[in-house]
């Protein structure tokens, strides 16, 4: 037995490491869900199927403007230095997830900006970006590389919100590369429940929660080979593991994350993409919600998780 | 150049804490805050009981997790001794140094910076021992050049048994405690 008495109590450290607040999970959240948005988005343009009457291309990068702009303001409240945050584009640092980030979130907003010129409703299509949104939509080459870069840039942004985090190898529960696999999945999946539930287009909504059911279940094997991976390490991953395995956050992991956000989700829409029941708003709700506890309880158990 | 570190002598550390004042008078540490403290370890069940008390602090570790994580370059490993810094200046106060440390050796200042001990640079610069080193009254620690052979630290890491905190971790820390 051990017992260690520390005259140590720094704020947000002591006891429990609570360096970061409701903040950093709703930031990481929503840059999943852009991640995902803009990765529909540029699979839609790539597709060429923009002429379509698709909410995809008309609605989702305007929505991800605005979530992106949300998402930066609960980063920007969560620095303690904020009259400093320009200090993150006067350099650009290899080996930190954040300065990735940074950059990344940098070139998101222009990305998100042009694929939304490709459908601009005609009310806006005046002046000189009338005619840039009218040269863009008639040039193939145009919208492929707009595709491209939407495709490209939000699986980079749905990655390093999981990077940063599983780069903090000190904490046990975040140090599993799986974790960028598993917040970009669950971005995508939050997207394609986002685009279920507001658009108009039923063969749309039925493509999206289609491929929600192949995100949801992909998301389900990433989050068990998760915790395989700590189960199968050493001391400190497995206090880690049990974490959410008979610790603090069992109950909020399992019922929030994985039965409410995954499994009955899963099982509803399935039923729905095969017709036995109906297509409702609540699986898409659920689905998003779960992405949101996701990253809670993740941001929060990774803190109390710390080597032995 | 050097590189800095520290040996403790756990047979000789009393916890009576003049290590933890001296580095909160020299470097006006905010109050509430500790850049140093000490830890009071039991192992065992009564009767068969053993302690080990330490003075921790910032390992200034040879792979700072601190320094990789740092968005803005702030924190940096200085050439000086490769002490681990951070410049308050560059600092956004983004924590994840905070959280990558696995000693939780650093906290935030009330004025918004990444805050942590820094092996007093400001007296080794001028050859003088850390505050925390100068006033131990059982001259329980030793700090000095780790690369060379012949300092005081290396002499001593050599002679006797010690280990380092949460090896595991793999921040290849430079405090070592004998035992």
């Amino acid at each position: 037995m051990t017992e260690l008495v520390l005259t140590r109590h720094n704020a947000m450290i002591d006891p429990l490491l609570h360096a970061w607040g409701w903040e950093i999970p709703v930031y990481l959240f929503l840059g999943g869900l852009i991640g995902g948005t803009m990765m529909i988005t540029g699979y839609i343009l790539l597709k060429g199927r923009h002429r379509e009457n698709s909410c995809v291309c008309s609605v989702l990068p305007l929505v991800g403007l605005a979530l992106l702009s949300v998402g930066m303001l609960a980063l920007f409240l969560d620095l303690e230095h904020k009259l400093y945050v320009w200090r993150l584009y006067t350099t650009f640092q290899f080996s930190s997830p954040m300065s990735w980030g940074a950059w990344i979130l940098l070139l998101v907003y222009p990305a998100l900006a042009v694929a939304w010129l490709v459908r601009l409703p005609a009310f806006l299509r005046v002046g000189q970006v009338g005619r840039l949104a009218d040269a863009l939509a008639e040039s193939p080459r145009a919208i492929w590389a707009i595709g491209y870069v939407n495709l490209a840039l939000g699986g980079m942004l749905g990655i390093y919100t999981g990077v940063l985090l599983s780069s903090l190898g000190s904490r046990p529960f975040w140090n599993s590369a799986l974790l960028g696999v598993l917040f970009l999945l669950s971005g995508l999946s939050a997207a394609a429940a986002f685009v279920h539930m507001i658009a108009w287009d039923r063969t749309e909504r039925e493509l999206l929660a289609r491929a929600d059911n192949i995100f949801i279940s992909l998301e389900l094997v990433t989050l068990m080979l998760f915790l395989t991976g700590l189960l199968t390490s050493g001391a400190s991953h497995q206090a880690a593991a049990a974490l959410v395995l008979g610790g603090p956050f069992t109950a909020v992991f399992w019922v929030g994350v994985v039965g409410l956000g995954l499994v009955i989700p899963l099982v509803l829409q399935s039923l729905a993409v095969t017709h036995r029941t109906l297509h409702s708003a609540i699986v898409p709700v659920m689905v998003i919600a779960g992405s949101l506890v996701l990253r809670f309880v993740f941001v929060y158990a990774g803190q109390y998780s710390h080597w032995l | 150049m050097a590189r800095f570190g520290m040996a403790l002598d756990t047979t000789k550390c009393v916890g009576c804490m003049d290590c933890v004042v001296a580095c909160k008078t020299e470097n006006q540490v905010p109050e509430g805050f500790n850049r140093d403290w000490i830890a009071y370890q039991t192992d065992g069940l009564y009767p068969t009981l053993h302690m080990e008390i330490r003075s921790e602090r910032c390992n200034h570790c040879d792979q700072p997790p601190c320094v990789e994580c740092c968005p803005t370059g702030a924190s940096h490993v200085e050439d000086f001794g490769k002490i681990v810094l951070v410049t308050e200046n560059e600092c956004i106060g983004c924590k994840a140094c905070v959280a990558s440390c696995p000693y939780e050796a650093r906290f935030i200042n009330p004025k918004g910076y990444a805050d942590k001990c820094t092996f007093c640079n400001h007296r080794v610069e001028q050859g003088l021992d850390p505050a925390c080193v100068s006033v131990c009254p059982t001259h329980c620690m030793t700090f000095g050049d780790l690369d060379d052979p012949q300092s005081a630290v290396s002499r001593q890491l050599a002679a006797r048994r010690h280990h380092a905190l949460k090896p595991d971790a793999g921040t290849e820390p430079r405090i070592f405690y004998l035992t």
